[in-house]
Formats: C-alpha cells, sequence, structure tokens
C-alpha cells in the first residue's frame, strides 16, 4: 500500500526548471531510494515534497490525501520528515539538545523517552556523547545525529538526502545497515542516493531521476543489474 | 595535428584543499573536450586555471605553443580564449547588442565600437537573438542569458571557447538548439572545452572526454571508452564492492 504518492511533479528555483515531471510511489513499511546524478533534480524533489519549495504542478498524496500546497510545519505534524543533506545541525547545541529538537512536533512530543532510547540503542556513540556540542563531533557522528534527530521526529515517512556523503566507507555500511534496521522495525523510508550502487543494494525498490524526470523504477536488486541505469547515469 | 592547449601537470591547492592534481592533457585544434565529473570535482577550477582567473602551484599550461600560465584573463581573452559562465553573467543594465560588443571590443581582434556593433549583429544573428537586440539583457530569460553569453564569448573570435554548463536549465527543445549550436561552433573550426553534467549530450557531442574526481584526472578518452571506464563507473555510480557486501549482509 502507498503511503504516499508523488505525481508528476515540476518545480524549480526563479525562472529556472530543473524537474519537468517527477514520480514515485512510497510504499508503507519499505526502503524505498531515488537515485540521480548531480543535477538531476533530487534534492529539488524532496523540498518540494517537503514544502520547503512550491510545486509548480503536479500533486503529492499523503494517506491519500492532497498535501502539495502545505507548508513545511504542517506536513512535520502528519509525520513527514527530512534528514537535509549537509545535516543543518544545531552545531552549538549539544547531542542531546539536538535530539530533544526533533521531537518538537506535537506527535514526536509524548514519545520523547521511548524514542531517545531508540536512537540511543541503535547509536550507542551518541549516548556516549550526549553533553557534547554537535559541532564537535566527527561527520560519521554527526551524520548519526541528522538520522536521529529524524527519528526523534516519530516520522511516518523518513526522507534522507544523501546519507553516504563524503563519509569513510565503513561509516556509509554502517549507516546503511541501520536504515535497513529501522525498516525492519516498520518506518517508511524515502532515501536520496547519489551512491546508486550501494542505495539499491539495501532498498526494496528504486527509482532513478534523470535531468529532472523520472524514468526507469523497479525491484532495487534487479535495478542494480540493469545496463540502463548505469546509461542513465553515463549516457552512453 | 597542431595543439591548441596543452595543460601539463596542473596542480591547484586552495588553502589545504587540493583542488587539481597533476591534471595533464593535449587539446588539438579543432576538437570539442568533455570536461565530466562529480559534483566538486574540480570542473570549473580548471577552467578559472586555464583562462586565468587562478595561477597552479605547479605545472604550466601552452596555448598555441606559448606559455600563459601566469596570464591574467584579459590577456588570454586577447591571445583568443573566451569562456561562459556557469551561472550567466550578463551587463543587465546594457543592452543585449552591446553586452556583445564588449565581448568584440575586448577579444581577440580589439576592436573599436563600430565594428564591434557589426560583429555583435551578426553573432546575435547567430545565436537567434536578433530580435532582442535592443533589450535590456536583463530582461532576458534564463535560456536567452545563456545564448546571449555565448554570444558575447563568440564576439571575441577566439581560438578556443570554454562553455561552462551552457545546457543546464533549458528545457528539452532549448537543449536541442543548444547543441546544434555548438556543433555549429565546433565547424567554424572554433576548439571547445565543455563542462556539462548532461551526459547523454555531452557523450554525444564530445570527441574526446576527460573524466576529474576529487581534482584529479581519473579517465581520458572518446566517449565510449569512458562509458566503460572501471573508475569512471565507480565514480558515478559508486563502489560495486561496497555494495555487493551489503547485500551479503542482508
Amino acid at each position: 500500500m502507498a503511503i504516499m504518492e508523488i505525481n508528476d511533479i515540476t518545480s524549480g528555483y526563479g525562472e529556472v526548471q530543473i524537474l519537468w515531471g517527477a514520480s514515485m510511489k512510497l510504499d508503507e513499511g519499505k526502503l524505498t531510494c531515488l537515485v540521480g546524478g548531480n543535477g538531476a533534480g533530487k534534492t529539488t524533489l524532496l523540498r518540494s515534497v517537503m514544502g520547503l519549495l512550491k510545486p509548480w504542478s503536479g500533486s503529492i498524496l499523503f494517506q491519500g490525501k492532497d498535501i502539495s500546497r502545505m507548508p513545511a510545519y504542517g506536513k512535520t505534524d502528519l509525520g513527514l520528515v527530512l534528514v537535509p543533506e549537509g545535516r543543518q545541525l544545531f552545531t552549538d547545541m549539544s547531542v542531546y539538545e539536538n535530539l530533544e529538537m526533533g521531537s518538537s512536533n506535537k506527535r514526536a512530543r509524548p514519545k520523547l523517552k521511548e524514542n531517545l532510547e531508540k536512537v540511543y540503542t541503535m547509536f550507542p556513540r551518541l549516548l556516549e556523547r550526549s553533553a557534547q556540542k554537535a559541532g564537535t563531533l566527527s561527520g560519521g557522528e554527526q551524520q548519526m545525529l541528522a538520522v536521529a534527530r529524524g527519528i526523534m521526529a516519530e516520522p511516518m515517512v523518513l526522507m534522507i538526502d544523501e546519507l553516504s556523503l563524503g563519509l569513510a566507507p565503513f561509516l556509509v555500511i554502517q549507516l546503511f545497515e541501520s536504515l535497513r534496521t529501522l525498516r525492519d522495525m516498520g518506518m517508511t523510508i524515502m532515501l536520496v542516493e547519489q551512491n546508486v550502487q550501494m542505495a539499491l543494494a539495501i532498498s526494496d525498490y528504486g527509482y532513478v531521476l534523470a535531468e529532472g524526470r523520472s524514468g526507469i523504477e523497479g525491484p532495487a536488486r534487479q535495478l542494480i543489474k540493469d545496463a540502463n541505469v548505469r546509461e542513465a547515469y553515463l549516457g552512453l | 595535428m597542431t595543439l591548441l592547449l596543452q595543460v601539463q601537470g596542473v596542480t591547484k591547492r586552495f588553502g589545504g584543499l587540493q583542488a587539481l592534481t597533476q591534471v595533464t592533457f593535449d587539446l588539438p585544434a579543432g576538437q570539442i573536450l568533455g570536461l565530466i565529473g562529480p559534483n566538486g570535482a574540480g570542473k570549473t577550477t580548471l577552467f578559472n586555471t586555464i583562462n586565468g582567473v587562478y595561477h597552479p602551484e605547479e605545472g604550466r599550461i601552452l596555448f598555441q605553443g606559448k606559455d600563459i600560465t601566469q596570464n591574467k584573463p584579459y590577456q588570454l581573452a586577447q591571445a583568443g580564449m573566451a569562456r561562459t559562465h556557469q551561472i550567466v553573467q550578463p551587463l543587465n543594465e546594457l543592452t543585449v547588442r552591446e553586452n556583445v560588443m564588449v565581448g568584440a571590443c575586448f577579444g581577440r581582434e580589439k576592436q573599436n565600437l563600430l565594428k564591434a556593433a557589426s560583429i555583435a549583429d551578426e553573432v546575435l544573428n547567430f545565436v537567434g537573438l536578433s530580435a532582442k537586440i535592443d533589450q535590456l539583457a536583463g530582461s532576458l530569460n534564463v535560456a536567452q542569458k545563456k545564448r546571449l553569453e555565448m554570444a558575447r564569448a563568440l564576439a571575441a573570435h577566439p581560438h578556443l571557447l570554454l562553455l561552462d554548463e551552457v545546457l543546464a536549465g533549458l528545457n528539452l527543445s532549448e537543449i536541442d538548439g543548444m547543441i546544434q549550436m555548438v556543433l555549429d561552433i565546433r565547424s567554424q573550426g572554433i576548439t571547445i572545452i565543455m563542462i556539462e553534467h548532461l551526459m547523454k549530450a555531452v557523450m554525444n557531442v564530445s570527441d574526446r572526454i576527460l573524466v576529474l574526481d576529487y581534482g584529479m584526472q581519473i579517465a581520458e578518452g572518446t566517449p565510449q571508452e569512458i562509458a566503460n571506464h572501471p573508475q569512471v563507473i565507480e565514480a558515478y555510480l559508486g563502489d560495486p564492492k561496497l555494495a555487493a557486501k551489503l547485500m551479503e549482509d542482508d
């Protein structure tokens, strides 16, 4: 069952059009990835879905309801949560305070304790460093904190923009595996990644965005072998 | 085969960041070289180093056999090197014609205003902006500004044209128009280096492709060779070994 449907979105910045028709469906409890080269429009699509950018046309349905025009804070209350590219942590606040900030929406507030335990179990490193300023964490720890802050928001759909960017391979593996754990716990996840091989390796279903348009899609394990995916990236 | 441009062991650093490491290639006159690579690979830095905005810490650059490593952009414009910018840089308060005249006045032939105006009219006709000639540049839309950027560079009558993402932000029919324009420019004998993210386009128009990743030149060859190069595939699609490990752990 699709918890969210993105239908033929067009969008951009000022007069520059980036998305020319992007569509995808997120099945409940599944890990769905959106891959594409740089400049394909992945982040623009996430920002449009989240309401940080107004779609020019197309629709976004969440549990069957059209939320295309809803502002970002309304969507957070519904359970749409974005882990943004570049982490965007509150660097002068402690790890704990960042997590607390994550749970500021009304659905998440009552579950603060429960979720805190969940993220500390998943990322023990964050418990060790809970009093430390977020800005002093290593790159990998900061990415863990960004994901953990997202989990604190009690997401119905967790959207993650570029989990692997700039991280050492062993950390990438660890983070990707934690996403699989979350999926196994029943969370719906949308992962946006430039690292197509790894994203497809852990996802249930994948979509390829090329030049602002949806193209190839399919079960992730099939896509990883699909020569058309390579062509979408490399042009030949 | 005359070499128009020779880049030899060029290294560029910004503080602790090594933006370009030992980049080396030869560009024969009359070819189109595609310059590709993931975000932050150093493509625009390489352009800036070739046209004198930056000077490399190591290595040298020869243009028509002459060492131009320490030359400034205006000297290189006069020597026959013109460029467009990724973020278009029109002189908004000048008309379209005046913008293009700037290219002719400060380019290879250092034209006077009279001659520059007639070159501008000619070039604007070529890029399809004749109808906008007396409008202020600031009033153009994105696709038109991209054409204007191209026209200003062409008015310098360059030997070498550096194109930085001229296709970005264009719709499909505008892209086709721009690609045709690039091919027409090449057939006039102008040598081109183009940075481009639209892989289908760059793979189709380039004679050769150079791939940068983290400032290193990871491959150089024909489009066909590049599309099958293991390091290029890894740079664009990620490491297949890590992916295999993730699937094993499942």
